[in-house]
């Protein structure tokens, strides 16, 4: 008998282990909530965007290759004018261009920030820096509209909206996010490479460039790919200066258009069940698949860092 | 061997839920399928951002003669409204077009009800000498046929063409009636809003674009004329001023209840005749032409 009641004592759920379970299900269920909206939306925009080509038969190399655009017109054929090579192309020249701008900078002032400088001059940067990146992007686009378009008419000729403004907008929203991550990265570099490096009788410039340049460099380059990302899907700052001339441009100055600047302004005008409507799907959808595409590119050499460091 | 095998299943298994998904709207549309009920005190009325100040106006008013019924006004676009009208989601869909001119939407599912008419100005930027276009000459210009203010015998200066976003209402209108049918349009920049347009022509040297008569105020910016016609409100009313269009408010349906109510007020002489001419619209009263679908005139 009391055997028993020590058994049922024993194996009965106490307490904290009732709460462990119950710990254990809401995170999970939490995760469950948030698998279900991603797999959601990518279902959505996917299905969405691939209409264009199953319901609207539009041949998909026309779309992602043709360079006219208008979808309210039709070519002689009677094929609708899907081109979205200019809006692709903008979006990459922008992106890549500013990003390529922006590193620099960035990785300078990491440099700086970890290397260099004193704790105090260190602190005052990291502040502005968070300064920076908590401007919302429209505040960059109304400084583009207002300081930036007018610069570039003045000094370059045109009319001041095109890829040049679009850039210098993109550059500096890019640069506190890939300078603050850089700076991460060159923390990440163990103290043990610079200590070894001076031992040897490295100046400091050489132990910088020769070791822990070296050894951030995947750290780095992720900083840069999540910098392209944020450039690539930014959409009101660039609306505001580019000029959302949906033709491939044919120089710095000439106006163009990006994918995300055609999508915001487009949306409003058209109808659900358009062709009008199902094109600008596939243009978010090209922006989804860029994006994972990015996060791929950063996994990847998030890979290849790690095996460096092992070895 | 059984990984690429559970690899090549769910690569197919996703392939074909994304096929199904692509080919049938209504999962991730929600056309035709909401109700609303036209009696109800919330009126949701979204569409058009040139009829949205004005409707605006009129709400204020309205809901000041009706505490009870809350008039909500929204922008969006008219696509957007004709989008969910039809839908069902909203009780007022407003549009600068005819639903008739517009893809996806069963025009006869929808009721038309015209409120109001605007008429629309080409605008530049005020240091352009030139105070008058013809018609054959503003149609070059947005062709691309005419590049240089010189040829209109203006200063040396490359014209700067900036339009309305692809599909946008005002656009719509401006092109049905400065371009032929199916003509290739100048590629040249586009913004979204008249605020935008209106800002950009007066910093723009040699710009060139257009907005609704009540959207012309402001420094830097001024109108032209059209074979020396004047853009105002008598010119438009005998069709002298040929750049002008309806503004619709669509209902799904016959117009019911409350809904009702609020379009007879929107039509009624006291909103017509005060509010409307005020923020530079054009009473439908005093309109002595019509306009139809097609953009005849009678």
């Amino acid at each position: 008998m009391e055997q028993n009641e020590l058994f049922k004592q024993l194996t009965k759920k106490s307490v904290a282990s009732k709460k462990d379970i119950f710990g254990k299900y809401l995170s999970l269920s939490a995760l469950i909530l948030i698998g279900i909206t991603v797999v959601a939306i990518l279902f959505f925009v996917i299905s969405r965007g691939l209409t264009t080509f199953t319901l609207d038969k539009i041949n998909p190399f026309r779309f992602l290759f043709g360079t006219d655009w208008q979808p309210n017109n039709v070519d002689k054929n009677n094929n609708p004018l899907v081109g979205a090579l200019p809006m692709i192309f903008g979006s990459f020249v922008i992106t890549l261009l500013s990003a390529l701008v922006a590193a620099p900078f960035a990785i300078g002032t990491a440099i700086f920030m970890t290397e260099v400088s004193n704790q105090r001059g260190a602190k005052i940067m990291q502040s502005v820096i968070e300064l920076l990146v908590g401007i919302p992007s429209v505040v960059y686009g109304f400084i583009g509209l207002t300081v930036i378009v007018p610069f570039v008419r003045n000094t370059f000729g045109g009319s001041g909206f095109g890829i040049l403004s679009g850039i210098i907008v993109l550059f500096v929203m890019i640069l506190p996010t890939i300078t603050s991550m850089s700076i991460d990265a060159l923390n990440n570099v163990p103290k043990i490479y610079r200590e070894s490096a001076y031992s040897i009788g490295a100046t400091p410039w050489q132990t910088i460039y020769k070791v822990v340049l070296r050894s951030a460099i995947p750290g780095i380059l992720t900083a840069i790919v999540f910098g392209l990302s944020r450039a690539f899907g930014e959409a009101l700052a660039v609306q505001m200066v580019v000029g959302n001339s949906p033709v491939i441009p044919q120089n710095a100055l000439s106006p163009a258009a990006t994918l995300t600047s055609v999508l915001t302004q487009g949306i409003g005008n058209t109808t659900e069940g358009s062709l009008q409507n199902d094109v600008l799907w596939s243009l978010a959808m090209i922006l989804l698949l860029m994006s994972l595409v990015f996060n791929l590119i950063i996994r990847k050499i998030g890979k290849k860092g790690e095996m460096k460091n092992n070895v | 061997m059984k990984k690429t095998l559970i690899k090549i299943v769910s690569f197919i298994v996703i392939a074909i839920f994304l096929f199904y998904g692509s080919t049938h709207r209504e999962i991730t549309s929600n056309l035709n399928n909401g109700k609303i009920n036209e009696n109800e005190n919330n009126i949701l009325i979204v569409g058009s951002t040139a009829l949205q100040p004005l409707a605006e106006r009129a709400a204020d008013y309205f809901q000041n003669e009706n505490p009870k019924i809350i008039i909500n006004v929204q922008g969006g676009g008219s696509g957007a409204g004709l989008t969910q009208v039809q839908a069902g989601s909203v009780q007022i869909g407003n549009s600068d077009v005819f639903a008739e001119q517009k893809d996806g939407i069963d025009a006869k599912k929808l009721v038309d009800h015209k409120v109001a008419v605007v008429g629309f100005t080409p605008v530049v930027n005020n240091k352009i000498k030139i105070a008058n276009l013809s018609m054959q000459q503003l149609h070059d210009i947005f062709t691309g046929k005419i590049t240089n203010w010189k040829e209109l015998g203006g200063n040396d200066q490359p014209i700067v063409v900036i339009n309305r976003a692809s599909g946008s209402g005002s656009r719509t209108v401006f092109e049905s009636i400065v371009l032929q049918k199916g003509e290739n349009v100048l590629k040249s920049q586009e913004q979204d809003s008249n605020g935008t347009v209106r800002r950009i022509v007066a910093s723009t040297p040699g710009s060139i674009s257009y907005l609704g008569f009540g959207e012309v105020y402001g420094k830097g910016i001024k109108s032209l004329t059209i074979d020396h016609t004047k853009p105002i409100a008598s010119n438009v009313e005998n069709n002298n001023w040929k750049i002008w269009a309806y503004e619709h408010m669509y209902t799904k349906g016959k117009a019911k209840g409350n809904v009702k109510k609020f379009i007879d007020f929107f039509l009624s002489k006291n909103v017509q005749k005060t509010i409307l001419s005020k923020m530079g619209y054009i009473p439908l009263k005093d309109m002595e032409v019509e306009k139809n679908a097609e953009g005849i005139v009678q």
